[in-house]
């Protein structure tokens, strides 16, 4: 718990518990996931207990990984980038960071035992009940603290690009989740929110889709800016274009809520907005996937030998695909197909699978040697095994929700010769099976590839080198 | 280019990169957001939508407890096939004191915004107990746990908070809130004419035939009101043009 010994002037040790939780809560969060999975293709799973039903557990799920995991992920990163951009020790110290941490983490152990005992506000992505809101700002306010405390006392005149994009995903989610959660309590465990209806709709999809926004890709850009160029060892490609993909991604980001909300009862001049700035989203979304992989401009062996650097650059690949996906679905003519379908599913874990887990693994590899002093990871070898585990998971996944999504949505609109809708609700449901299958096989695929590097971690961390590490070493291939 | 060069002004001062940011994210939705509350037309005038009976109300608690809105939707859009599968599209007007929307994103199961009255109260009850006792290949989870007895001991705390954020419901409707909830799931038409006098359409009678009110009952009673406040055949058209 001490700070500022010699060698090491920055705040490492909170650093480190964030890196063990988010490894923790990701085993957890895709466990979770995979599970559900499972009860869609099997409901005997389900229990038939009131703990256990896919209604609760779907929040769980989305909550471990996106708050749990992703969370955890940006507070190690951001906390550990912002020191090292500014050359100056966390404000706060270890002991602030440490008290973010500890509350950080039970405020996820309160909200996912508040989901399972049935309390929820009923909003995708807000569950949390008043009182844990209430909680949560205050842990948020502590982080921005931290944060911005450790910019002013900066020794670098120039705050750096990543925190930038840390900073921005601090300050929006602070602003969409004080704007989506305005609640009259009835008691500890119920509030009714003062918006309804119509109006309660746009501020919880304003929320929820800047929650993707800010939460996992600005913050997530905000680790690809550091860690890509790092592990690449070539600067940033173009510091213009990383002013334009800033500006323009948060500005426009904030108006695609509506496109979650096509051919509702939201009114059409909104949804159109929406879809228009979605649309738009596309070119600063690809600008960064851009400014993202030329940096690799003369590193591109790296590719080949170093399955890190693959965790990173794949993610980025991942993005570009997903951020393009993203604008064509919210065009209302293919949204009249895909909504409400196992596409949006499929779509939500390219992204969430493509690029946050995977920017964040390769982060996480980068970071792990770095905070216990080793050289390098206990067996790159082992990264080279999570990363095509995984990739053949995400691909099973993403293929079987664009066939089940599609299906699905052709199904209910085919009309047959005598011009009846031609399948019952029900028949679309069956017609769902296998891919729920497959899609529950990709996610034990993910699971085990992060089993695979809980062991590679913990070997790291304990100090030992596989055989195969000195042979590289030797042969100097790496 | 000289944006460019101003930028360090932004990039060295992170005070004035707050303002930046913060000027830059709040537009989007003050433009969407705002105007719902402004423009009239936003909400459609229909008439016959009204306040959930208690009952109802403790039973929408209960769709929201379990989590229904993961894999069912409350929003009929305006195609062919969704109007001949679910009924007439849903309207903003009947969600108006629906706090939270539930309009959902998924439909792992088939949209709710019309089912009330599409079903018998007993389907619902064998239904939810078990869903493929009656629809073999349902992939829904069997909530056994509704039938222990439903907590309503505050219920007319809840009415006065959806009063405060503004459902209208009147001061006679609060004082007499527990009593609704008992009259509703435990008589039947007939002999409790106070509670179909405040909450017309209300579905009367026990759904699960327990001597004591039940969650089912009240789950039962929020199902089968959805969708059926409004009479689609006394709505003109231009009322509801999009």
């Amino acid at each position: 718990m001490s700070i500022n010994t010699e060698a090491t002037p920055y705040c490492e040790d909170v650093i480190k518990k964030f890196t063990i939780a988010a490894i923790f809560w990701g085993v957890v969060g895709f466990l979770a996931g995979d599970f559900i999975a499972w009860q869609l293709a099997f409901p005997v799973l389900n229990l038939d207990l009131e703990w256990t039903s896919f209604g609760r557990l779907r929040p769980v799920h989305t909550s471990a990984v996106i708050f749990a995991f992703g969370g955890n992920v940006l507070l190690a990163t951001s906390l550990y980038i912002v020191q090292r951009t500014s050359r100056a020790a966390l404000f706060g110290g270890e002991a602030f960071g440490s008290f973010i941490f500890w509350t950080f983490n039970s405020f996820i152990v309160l909200a996912a035992l508040s989901y399972v005992l049935g309390f929820s506000q009923g909003q995708e992505y807000a569950e949390p009940e008043w009182i844990l809101d209430l909680y949560l700002t205050v842990i948020w306010v502590c982080y921005l603290i931290a944060f911005a405390g450790t910019i002013m006392k900066r020794k670098e005149p120039h705050i750096y690009v990543a925190n930038w994009f840390f900073f921005a995903m601090i300050l929006t989610i602070a602003m969409l989740h004080l704007g989506n959660n305005i609640a009259i309590p009835v008691s500890l465990t119920k509030s009714y929110n003062v918006f309804g209806g119509v109006q309660n709709a746009m501020t919880q999809w304003w929320y929820g889709h800047n929650a993707v926004g800010f939460f996992l890709t600005a913050g997530f850009l905000g680790i690809m800016y550091y860690f890509v160029p790092k592990r690449a060892e070539r600067p940033v490609y173009s510091y213009r274009l990383s002013i334009v993909h800033f500006w323009a991604l948060i500005f426009l980001y904030i108006w695609a809520g509506p496109h979650h909300l096509h051919y509702t009862a939201l009114p059409d001049w909104a949804q159109t907005l929406g879809m228009t700035f979605s649309v738009m989203l596309w070119m600063p979304s690809w600008g960064g996937m851009i400014n993202g992989l030329m940096t690799l401009s003369g590193a591109w062996d790296k590719l080949r030998t170093d399955p890190v650097m693959r965790f990173l650059v794949t993610s980025v690949a991942f993005y570009g695909m997903s951020t393009f996906e993203g604008p064509m679905m919210s065009i209302k003519a293919v949204n009249s197909l895909s909504h409400y379908t196992d596409w949006g599913i499929g779509h939500v874990h390219s992204g969430a699978l493509g690029w946050v887990a995977f920017v964040s693994f390769g982060a996480l590899y980068f970071l792990v040697p770095k905070l216990w002093k080793r050289t390098e990871m206990y067996s790159l070898k082992l990264v080279g095994v999570h990363f095509w585990v995984a990739t053949i998971g995400i691909v099973l996944y993403i293929t079987a929700m664009w066939i089940s999504g599609i299906m699905q949505g052709l199904m209910w609109r085919a009309y047959d010769s005598l011009g009846f809708l031609q399948y019952s609700f029900i028949e679309t449901v069956e017609a769902m099976h296998p891919y729920y299958v497959i899609r529950a096989l990709g996610g034990v695929l993910f699971v085990l590839g992060a089993l695979v590097m809980v062991y590679n971690v913990f070997k790291t961390i304990k100090g030992d080198v596989a055989d195969e590490a000195y042979a590289s070493a030797a042969s100097g291939a790496r | 280019m000289s944006v460019f060069k101003h930028h360090a002004k932004l990039e060295t001062n992170i005070f004035f990169l707050a303002v930046g940011i913060l000027l830059t994210v709040v537009v989007g939705g003050l433009v969407e957001v705002v105007p719902l509350f402004s423009i009239e037309s936003t909400i459609e005038k229909v008439d016959g939508v009204r306040p959930y009976s208690p009952l109802e109300l403790a039973g929408r608690n209960i769709y929201i407890r379990e989590g229904c809105y993961n894999c069912h939707s409350q929003m009929i859009r305006p195609f062919k096939d969704e109007v001949e599968r679910y009924g007439h599209y849903s309207l903003a007007a009947e969600s108006k004191y629906d706090h939270p929307f539930q309009w959902g994103s998924k439909r792992t199961g088939p949209d709710l915004a019309r089912v009330g009255g599409k079903y018998t109260n007993d389907w619902h009850v064998r239904h939810l107990l078990n869903p493929r006792d009656v629809v073999p290949g349902s992939i829904m989870p069997g909530y056994k746990h509704l039938l222990r007895p439903l907590e309503y001991s505050d219920i007319a705390t809840h009415l006065k908070v959806l009063r405060l954020v503004g459902v209208p419901y009147t001061d006679a409707q609060i004082a007499t809130a527990k009593k609704d909830v008992e009259e509703q799931a435990l008589s039947d038409a007939a002999s409790s004419p106070a509670v179909a006098a405040s909450y017309p359409k209300a579905r009367i009678g026990s759904a699960s035939g327990n001597a004591k009110v039940t969650e089912i009952d009240a789950l039962v009673a929020y199902l089968q009101v959805l969708g059926t406040m409004v009479d689609f055949t006394t709505v003109k058209p231009e009322a509801i043009r999009r």
